[in-house]
């Protein structure tokens, strides 16, 4: 019992880090129907740029750690949003009105480039930060198993939580949000109307990348330790969560997120910790056999 | 050939798709605040010239000029999608119906003002955190909204999703959207197709008094020749991308290459007559 509440709280956080980045891949596709396979790399970009920011201030001598925190989470924020713009700009644009394939190709290139780009700058090794962010609430201890809710865990789940609130407002009530959703609907249309498609979209990449940076931060929080190849595996599960969830639905990213987090919890706790990617991905294969619109997507009906 | 008269003059186009021409070396001019008229057989390029009046196509040669009052001349196929609704205020409608069908009819027209919302708002900042200034533009563009769906008959839809209502209904919300960007000049792509009789009397009412009281000049494709006699001021006939002939709706009637480009060469002018009567 208590192993399994352990495993809850263990499954929520990392679920709420992948639906964070699931959202990412869901937003594009949605604006521009096309998955966007450097996703998991921008988040892997955003999380060495948490690492630098937390080694630089530690030998500046900043030892407050909300300080540090929020410092880091507005630095990482704001360059991995340049990063978001960027791949879009150089490598998604120009092939905007090519065949459905070109962007395709053109994103894993992208994440190719992202990855070997940091493995060169940054080394190939693992890179830890300063211990920072230590200890956690002991809830209860059973069956002599006691169950910690680890500072970094809260952090995590508020973090998410108010990021999710800020963002649903964001595409439900703003302007930006109207023009958003105008544009997955009707790109054409929208255009006409006089609103700048191009710049949506390139705001749509900005806001994925944004979140997926707040992940990369409270990962590297939350694990301590962060390498060149982390992008790969977390953008294929994030990718994961927002097909069960339903690729295109904003809700459904974030509830595939949270599936996919605690299969992966408790698979390692009761079954096989070597085996969890494989559980992850099988449900990527059952979700594409037998419910390929997802949970919360709604399949596409040809109106005649 | 006046500017101050014409909104819009569009000279020697023609728009080539490889050895196709679709439209073929036509110059037309739009008077201002009035009823335009493109009619023409199926094929005959008159959608091709909606779409290169709004960014769609890059004509192959000529140019479109649009006269705005507060911005001079505007020369419309250099400008890109957006800045043709948003710089030189002209609007297009679809023949088949293109609203965004999963949001409400209140926020497809709040869409149409998204450029008023942008810069009230910051770029969205000053939206986020609701201040004053937002506020006062979002208060404005809803009243702008519920305006023109009261004056459509539209306002018990307003909370509606746009893909859930009629055909007819969705064709006036599309209208209304359109109007909501303050167009002067709006092009209409059949905007009688599929309508019931009542409602198409409605469309030609609407339309008459948009010319009139708002002075927006109007460009109109149609094929149902009840609206296109009883609206227009001014009607040009095209066939396989010419002009062969312009003039009141009068004069077109009895024009002999109208008669021949729609019925043949058989001298069944009584037919088109027939057609038109109303």
């Amino acid at each position: 019992m208590a192993l399994a509440i352990q495993q809850l709280i263990n499954g929520l956080t990392l679920g709420a880090v992948y639906g964070l980045i699931a959202i990412g891949y869901t937003m594009v596709y949605g604006i521009i129907g096309m998955i966007n396979f450097a996703h998991g790399d921008i988040y892997m970009v955003s999380a060495f740029i948490a690492v630098t920011g937390f080694t630089l201030l530690a030998s500046l001598g900043v030892s407050s750690v909300p300080l540090a925190l929020v410092t880091v989470l507005v630095l990482s924020v704001l360059f991995t949003s340049v990063y978001g713009w960027a791949v879009e700009r150089t490598a998604y644009r120009p092939l905007r009105g090519s065949t459905r394939l070109a962007p395709l190709i053109s994103a894993i290139g992208m994440s190719i480039f992202l990855q070997n780009m940091v493995q060169l700058t940054q080394g190939a090794r693992v890179k830890p930060i300063p211990p920072m962010f230590v200890g956690g609430i002991d809830l209860f201890t059973s069956e002599g198993f006691t169950v910690r809710l680890a500072y970094s865990q809260i952090l995590i789940v508020i973090v998410t939580v108010a990021l999710m609130s800020g963002f649903t407002y964001l595409i439900t009530k703003t302007s930006f949000g109207r023009q958003q959703r105008a544009c997955e609907q009707d790109r054409t249309m929208t255009a006409l109307l006089g609103i700048n498609v191009d710049r949506t979209i390139s705001l749509t990449f900005m806001i994925g990348a944004a979140l997926a940076a707040v992940a990369g931060v409270m990962v590297t929080v939350y694990y301590g330790v962060v390498d060149f190849y982390i992008g790969f595996v977390a953008g294929i599960k994030a990718f994961t969560a927002a097909v069960l969830g339903g690729v295109g639905s904003l809700p459904g990213a974030m509830l595939g997120g949270l599936i996919i987090g605690l299969i992966e919890a408790f698979w390692s706790a009761y079954l096989s910790a070597e085996y969890k990617d494989v559980a992850t991905f099988s449900i990527l294969i059952l979700v594409l056999m037998f419910r390929p619109s997802g949970l919360l997507g709604r399949p596409e009906v040809e109106k005649v | 050939m006046n500017g101050v008269h014409n909104i819009l003059n569009v000279e020697r186009l023609s728009m080539r798709f490889g050895g196709l021409a679709a439209i073929d070396d036509l110059s037309l001019d739009v008077p201002v605040g009035k009823i335009t008229a493109v009619i023409g057989p199926n094929g005959a390029g008159k959608t091709t010239l909606f779409n290169c009046l709004t960014g769609f196509y890059k004509p192959t040669v000529g140019s479109v000029r649009l006269n705005h009052p507060q911005r001079g001349t505007l020369l419309l196929e250099t400008l890109p999608s957006h800045q043709v609704a948003h710089k030189a205020q002209v609007v297009r409608t679809f023949q088949n119906i293109r609203l965004f069908p999963k949001m409400t009819v209140l926020e497809n027209l709040i869409v149409a003002q998204h450029n008023a919302l942008q810069q009230a708002s910051f770029f969205t900042l000053a939206g986020l955190f609701a201040l004053p200034s937002y506020r006062r533009a979002e208060a404005a563009a809803m009243e702008k909204a519920v305006n023109w769906l009261t004056r459509l008959g539209l306002i018990e839809k307003a909370d509606t999703a746009a893909g859930d209502l009629p055909y007819g209904t969705q064709r006036r919300i599309e209208i209304a959207r359109a109007l909501c960007v303050d167009p002067i000049l709006l092009c209409l792509d059949e905007p009688a197709a599929g309508l019931n009789p009542r409602e198409s009397a409605e469309l030609n009412e609407l339309l008459m008094r948009l010319a009139r009281d708002e002075g927006i000049s109007i460009l109109l494709i149609e094929h149902d020749m009840s609206v296109v006699m009883k609206v227009s001021d001014h009607i040009c006939v095209l066939n396989y991308g010419r002009k062969i002939a312009e003039g009141t709706p009068q004069e077109i009637q009895n024009d002999p290459n109208v008669i021949k480009a729609y019925l043949g060469e058989e001298d069944a002018d009584e037919e088109l007559h027939a057609e038109v009567a109303p």
